[in-house]
């Protein structure tokens, strides 16, 4: 009798100490974003790992070798094996990881997309870094103050299928519909992949073919400071004008000189920050991924979930923030 | 056969491979003028000046391409080898020492000369196939870029400006990146034409059995043709990282295929054994005039690596119909 209740005893003992990790088991974050070695997502990173910190959680930081949705598709593959509780993406190609993200949903893991979207199937939600809208007219509106809102002038944006550029590239083209550009002509749009090389060339290309150039917007990093570069080279700098989206560490040489005279950016610290509080209120159950639900952003405060441009949900961070000669020294160690 | 029709064929021969780098020169020459009648701001000193510019790094890495590719081997680390001595020169400035530029460029070279001697020693004495053995150590320069670098990149602002002036400044009026490319065109010009090694890479490529009866040392030849191809890519380096102001982990990811299509346009054989750095230069030329000429005339970002796959075609087989019309003419001169 007392064995058998020892043996009871003992075995629900036992049980307990195999139950009790699985219990008490912290959620693992996995972050995979668009390549390796890329200041920005470093900045991301840190992000994710102050929150994470402040959350009690677990963080993965993944990123393929080169900037390819086949790299991203493996990474997620490895990370649904690895039964990871959620996923932060930022995607090489809006379509190309809706299957395997569907794969990870299916096995209950979160997804929530932020910097690069994915498709409204392929996540629960979207950490948009500012309004789309909002990003891409301003970077027409600080290239007109600087042209004196007149004369020609090109973009030359990273790859042609990258979900955000286009999106802003379209933005730029509404605002400059607006009467008071009208004398501002957009007569290219080139890309540089993202490539230092080929965009130097780029930049090349359209000094050459447009003499009447007045002003490039570059929208991605590696662009904009290759086209600054070739303007230097040129001999062109003050000649054309040039602003857009960029690290303020890998622009502060030419902002400082004048090469550039502003450029806008989010924080991709803060990028990586929400994203990983939203998929914790996701994982939790304090948020059920409905639209008008206010999410709680620890030091952000609060954000609300709105319907997203692709009928989707989405929650966005805020206004772009611009860098200039006032600013820059301070910005240029952080990111 | 007599003896004046051996020395005609010999003429011949020579002949032949002057022809090769005519019809490349021709083939040059009929892009240049075909793009011109379509946008005459192309045909500019200023642009060319560019185009010279920007073909200086490639044409540079390519002599040590082309040496291996002539022993019959292929250096696939010639990308990762580059990035690698550029980030670590980029690091060394961002730690705030300011090295002199000079000093740089020579420091880039000795770890590129470190890095291609692992790749002789895999070759000659891992008797590991070339193209495995730098395979291998593609993957592996990468990756100690990422460890090296954190993952992050090195920018301008973190640069001393005499070292971002490298790539900008000038020697007696001629700018750096040319100088350089010129003075290492000409010590290997006379090093593989004159001297004794160089005429024993050309024999090592062209028969391995026969060079080893001959007693050439064929494992120094081999050695020393990859570390000659690391201290180049090391060199080149630190001339990317100066000339973009930048030096990022994913530097010149995929640069070796540039290298081996300017070898290959330039007249080298891939089975080994000819080559001539002649033509090695007008091909590295006639890639930077292809893409500087899609660039100015606006192609459409769709077509552009579609054409350029098609003018690399072009210009290799047109090259192989001068050769094959040559070579009928050897054989039928020395059946005379």
């Amino acid at each position: 009798m007392s064995r058998k209740r020892l043996l009871v005893v003992g075995v629900l003992l036992v049980a307990l100490v195999f139950a009790l990790p699985a219990y008490a088991r912290d959620f693992t974050i996995a972050m995979v974003v668009k390549g390796a070695g890329n200041p920005f997502f470093e900045a991301c990173r840190k992000g994710g790992e102050e929150a994470t910190g402040e959350l009690g959680l677990n963080f993965i930081f993944q990123a393929p070798a080169t900037p390819t949705s086949e790299g991203q598709i493996e990474l997620i593959d490895a990370l649904i094996a690895q039964q990871v509780d959620a996923i932060l993406v930022s995607a090489n190609d809006p379509d190309a990881l809706v299957p395997m993200l569907r794969r990870a949903m299916d096995r209950g893991i979160i997804v929530v997309a932020f910097d690069s979207g994915v498709a409204p199937a392929g996540r629960h939600l979207f950490l948009n870094q500012a309004d789309m809208e909002l990003i891409g007219r301003i970077q027409v509106q600080m290239l007109a103050e600087m042209i004196d809102g007149e004369g020609e002038i090109a973009i030359l944006s990273a790859t042609s299928t990258m979900a955000n550029q286009n999106t802003w590239i379209q933005w730029m083209q509404e605002e400059l519909k607006e009467p008071e550009y009208a004398k501002m002509d957009l007569v290219a749009i080139v890309y540089g992949d993202d490539l230092r090389e080929k965009s130097y060339n780029e930049a090349l290309g359209l000094f050459r073919s447009r003499p009447n150039l007045k002003g490039i917007i570059s929208p991605t990093t590696v662009g904009l400071a290759a086209t600054a570069r070739a303007l230097e080279d040129q001999g062109l700098s003050g000649k054309i004008a040039l602003t857009g989206l960029g690290l303020p560490s890998e622009m502060a040489e030419y902002i400082r000189n004048g090469t550039s005279e502003a450029i806008a950016l989010w924080n991709p610290i803060d990028l990586g920050y929400v994203s990983t509080y939203m998929a914790h209120g996701l994982l939790t159950g304090t948020l059920k991924g409905e639209i008008g639900e206010v999410v709680n952003v620890g030091r952000m405060g609060e954000r609300t979930i709105t319907e997203a441009a692709d009928g989707g949900l989405e929650v966005v961070l805020g206004a772009p923030f611009v860098f200039d000669i006032d600013n820059i020294d301070e910005w240029a160690d952080v990111y | 056969m007599s003896r004046t029709a051996r020395d005609k064929t010999k003429f011949t021969l020579t002949n032949l491979s002057v022809r090769r780098e005519t019809s490349l020169l021709l083939f040059t020459l009929a892009v240049i003028l075909g793009v011109t009648l379509h946008s005459p701001r192309f045909l500019s000193w200023g642009n060319f000046h560019s185009i010279f510019l920007d073909s200086a790094i490639v044409a540079i890495a390519s002599i040590g391409q082309m040496m291996v590719v002539m022993t019959g081997g292929i250096d696939l680390s010639v990308g990762s080898g580059l990035a690698l001595s550029g980030m670590l020169v980029g690091l060394i400035y961002k730690a705030g020492i300011a090295l002199n530029p000079y000093l740089a460029l020579l420091l880039g070279g000795l770890i590129g000369l470190g890095l291609g001697s692992i790749n002789g020693v895999l070759v000659v004495n891992g008797k590991i196939p070339p193209i495995i053995a730098t395979l291998g150590t593609m993957s592996i320069y990468r990756g100690l870029i990422f460890l090296a670098s954190d993952g992050q990149w090195v920018s301008a602002h973190e640069m001393p400006s005499s070292f971002i002036h490298l790539a900008r400044g000038t020697i007696l009026g001629i700018p750096n990146l040319l100088f350089i490319a010129g003075l290492f065109y000409l010590i290997f010009y006379f090093f593989l034409s004159h001297s004794k090694t160089g005429r024993e890479v050309y024999a090592v490529g062209g028969n391995l059995e026969a060079a080893k009866v001959a007693g050439i040392n064929t494992d120094k030849i081999n050695r020393i043709v990859y570390s000659v191809t690391g201290l180049l890519y090391g060199l080149c380096g630190v001339l990317w990282v100066s000339r973009f102001a930048s030096a990022q982990p994913d530097t010149a990811t995929g640069f070796e295929f540039s290298t081996v299509t300017a070898i290959v346009l330039g007249g080298v054989s891939v089975a080994g054994g000819t080559g001539q750095v002649t033509g090695v230069l007008l091909g590295a030329l006639l890639i930077s005039i292809i893409e500087n000429a899609l660039n100015v005339t606006q192609t459409n970002p769709f077509w552009k690596l579609a054409i350029q796959g098609i003018v690399i075609l072009v210009a290799v087989s047109m090259d192989g119909i001068v050769r094959r019309r040559q070579g009928t003419k050897v054989v039928r001169e020395e059946q005379l």
